[in-house]
């Protein structure tokens, strides 16, 4: 190949820069950014003068928050006779949001633990907000199942203890493997965002200068100084919470599947809801993450250096993939109530969920169902919607990425809802037939669990480091050992 | 200084992690036993750069599966099968229904799991400790920033506080320095 004037050398040299830059990976954190720069741009975040914004934006989420609660207060006051939950639909917006927020928590686990066992080193700056929203995330979920069965006080039944009644709880019903699935999945999820967060609460507790943050770091930081001979044990126990925590987050959606799955209720009793759930579960949760993640990269201008276009992404790619596992377990619920030509089962898919007034209810000559809307709200953002990110073109686009995970959000709610109340209100006798109407008190409630949720998204982002400083550190270059500043990136020189 | 403090070590700074790793392999090969090296981030084959072996938090972290495996086991049976033995939803209450009682089994399995790795964690590597004499010198502060540092105890056999000095120096330590206690 002639390419004029260039000399033989030169030539040979563009190529082998050409071969290279074909070879080499996208650096994860851009614009050659050294440790000092991460430990300043990441701190300065918590160190920085209050925002005004902060101060405006916590006012209104926390009173969101406080509505919330007194909603919660009503409810435990009154009675559960103040939300619209009546025969024949006995669970509805209640155990809905509990599901949405349970499958949020789920993005951080995957992203803390699965990907960290896949040796996914883009993780490491997306890590620490997503799993601090797993934890806020499952704060709001426990809620739900915690006032829903009005008595609050008896809530103690639940647990395994001798009582003066000789009752024990029955070992063998989903409703009690929820109750330990969601208590482990709290636990250890605070417990590894905790071992993840001393290294930094020791960068904060190094640089802090009031007081007030020197004690309050200087504590929570439990004296860690980066010894090898306790790092070995750190990643070591890193490893193995990664190890332990992705068989928990896969079994956590599992289990609040067989809260339906087990039933024999048609619409609900699916051998496919487990996989189907945790797919589903990680779809929304990424979606939250980015809902999330791109504000805070406005906000904070310096965190697109280490939360880069090729972040977003991979997101934007596990969103496809997830989005599409969910469109096909739409797909092959609806085979499966075919195919098991049971009577029942191909009612509530027919006609109580799929058949719309305009297509489909005219071409299979049925009414249209009373919930038509939302069964194909759930179409529509959640299969349809993220078919854009097939596109490289539109994973690079912000807008059309927040627009799309806000409508996976408010789909994911919907797939939720879809199952639950669809599959109650039209029970096996007609004149037990109901629609279902939320009251104040529960749309109330709904509301202010996502105050509660950004209230303590927006405490984490004003106290916390955000992003997990030593875990970044570890992708920059100059990290390796085997590093030399006189080459670049441990290539050795031509 | 006034009252002479024990003495806790020599500690020397060194420029970048590639730095610390090749010191670290040189203080391993001089034989010294008390020393450790400190970073703002795990370096991949600091371990065997110090000598050091595989960790052994995991065989805790297994105990501790194990403890709450039982625990389930007794927890869910005894009730189940012996003090309060009946059928509910067409599941019965001997061994025969295992698949009914597994979730509870695997969720303190996982529960038991990460609360003994969060205590092993916590005894291995000493923590809480709030005072540490390596605190005491002002370089140490920027461990958590970009600093990494090299200390060899007192305590060490081979511990003399002019040649450990030297050597220190001599294997490209900065600022070679007494930390006392």
């Amino acid at each position: 190949m002639a390419t004029g004037s260039l000399s033989p050398a030169n030539e040979a040299n563009a190529a082998y820069e050409q071969q290279k830059a074909a070879v080499t990976r996208v650096p994860l954190v851009t614009n050659d950014r050294n440790l000092p720069w991460l430990t300043q741009n990441v701190s300065s975040i918590v160190e920085s003068k209050t925002p005004i914004w902060w101060w405006i934006s916590i006012f209104f989420t926390s009173l969101v928050a406080a509505f919330g609660l007194f909603c919660i207060g009503y409810q435990i006051s009154t009675g559960v006779g103040v939300w619209g939950e009546n025969h024949p639909v006995g669970w509805a917006w209640d155990i809905t949001n509990f599901v949405f927020w349970i499958g949020i928590g789920h993005a951080g686990t995957l992203i803390s633990a699965i990907l960290f066992l896949t040796r996914q080193k883009w993780r490491t700056s997306i890590n620490r907000a997503a799993e601090a929203m797993t934890i806020f995330a499952v704060v709001c979920a426990g809620i739900f199942p915690g006032i829903h069965i009005g008595r609050v006080w008896m809530a103690w039944y639940l647990a395994p203890v001798p009582n003066s009644n000789a009752i024990w709880p029955n070992f063998r019903s989903p409703l009690l493997w929820d109750v330990f699935a969601v208590s482990t999945y709290f636990t250890v999820s605070l417990l590894f965002w905790y071992v993840g967060l001393v290294p930094d609460l020791a960068t904060l507790r190094d640089r802090a200068k009031s007081k007030v943050s020197k004690f309050a770091y200087g504590l929570f930081s439990l004296g860690w100084r980066g010894g090898n001979r306790q790092w070995r044990h750190y990643e070591m126990a890193y490893l193995v919470l990664a190890g332990i925590s992705t068989p928990l987050v896969l079994s956590v959606h599992s289990v609040v599947s067989f809260d339906f799955a087990t039933s024999v209720l048609p619409g609900w009793h699916a051998t496919i809801f487990p996989p189907y759930f945790v797919a589903g579960a990680i779809f929304g949760g990424f979606a939250m993450v980015l809902t999330i993640l791109i504000p805070a990269r406005l906000i904070y201008p310096q965190l697109k250096d280490m939360i880069t276009p090729q972040h977003i992404d991979k997101m934007c790619k596990i969103i496809l993939l997830t989005g599409s596992i969910v469109g096909y377990a739409y797909a092959m619920e609806f085979f499966m109530a075919w195919y098991g030509a049971n009577p029942y089962e191909i009612w509530v898919f027919l006609r109580n969920r799929v058949a719309d007034p305009f297509i489909f209810g005219p071409l299979f000559n049925v009414p249209p169902a009373p919930y038509w809307w939302a069964y194909w709200a759930m179409i529509s953002c959640n299969v349809i919607s993220p078919q854009f990110f097939w596109f490289k073109r539109n994973r690079h686009n912000l807008w059309l990425i927040f627009i799309v995970v806000n409508l996976v959000n408010a789909g994911m709610w919907f797939e939720r809802f879809v199952i639950i109340v669809t599959s109650l209100h039209r029970d096996f006798l007609p004149s037990s037939w109901g629609m279902f109407h939320p009251t104040w008190a529960e749309i109330g409630l709904f509301v202010g669990t996502f105050g509660i949720f950004l209230t303590l998204f927006l405490l984490f982002m004003r106290f916390l480091p955000m992003v997990t400083i030593f875990e970044v550190k570890t992708v920059l270059p100059e990290a390796d050992p085997h590093h030399h500043p006189n080459t670049h990136n441990g290539e050795v020189k031509h | 200084m006034a009252e002479h403090p024990k003495v806790y070590g020599i500690a020397a700074e060194f420029s970048s992690a590639a730095d610390l790793m090749h010191a670290a392999e040189k203080v391993r090969d001089a034989g010294f036993k008390r020393w450790d090296v400190h970073s703002p981030f795990p370096i991949h084959g600091m371990d065997k750069a110090m000598g050091l072996g595989k960790s052994w938090l995991s065989a805790v972290v297994f105990c501790g599966g194990v403890t709450g495996f039982t625990t389930a086991v007794l927890l869910q049976f005894i009730p189940s099968s012996f003090l309060y033995p009946m059928i509910v939803h067409g599941k019965p209450f001997d061994f025969m229904t295992v698949p009914a009682f597994f979730p509870i089994m695997f969720e303190l399995t996982i529960l038991l799991s990460a609360l003994s790795c969060i205590a092993a964690l916590c005894i291995f590597t000493r923590l809480p400790m709030w005072y540490h004499p390596m605190f005491n010198w002002e370089r140490f502060s920027r461990v958590t920033d970009n600093g990494f540092f090299l200390v060899i105890e007192s305590r060490d056999p081979k511990f003399s506080e002019s040649r450990t000095r030297q050597f220190l120096g001599e294997i490209g330590g900065e600022h070679v320095t007494l930390v006392h206690d």
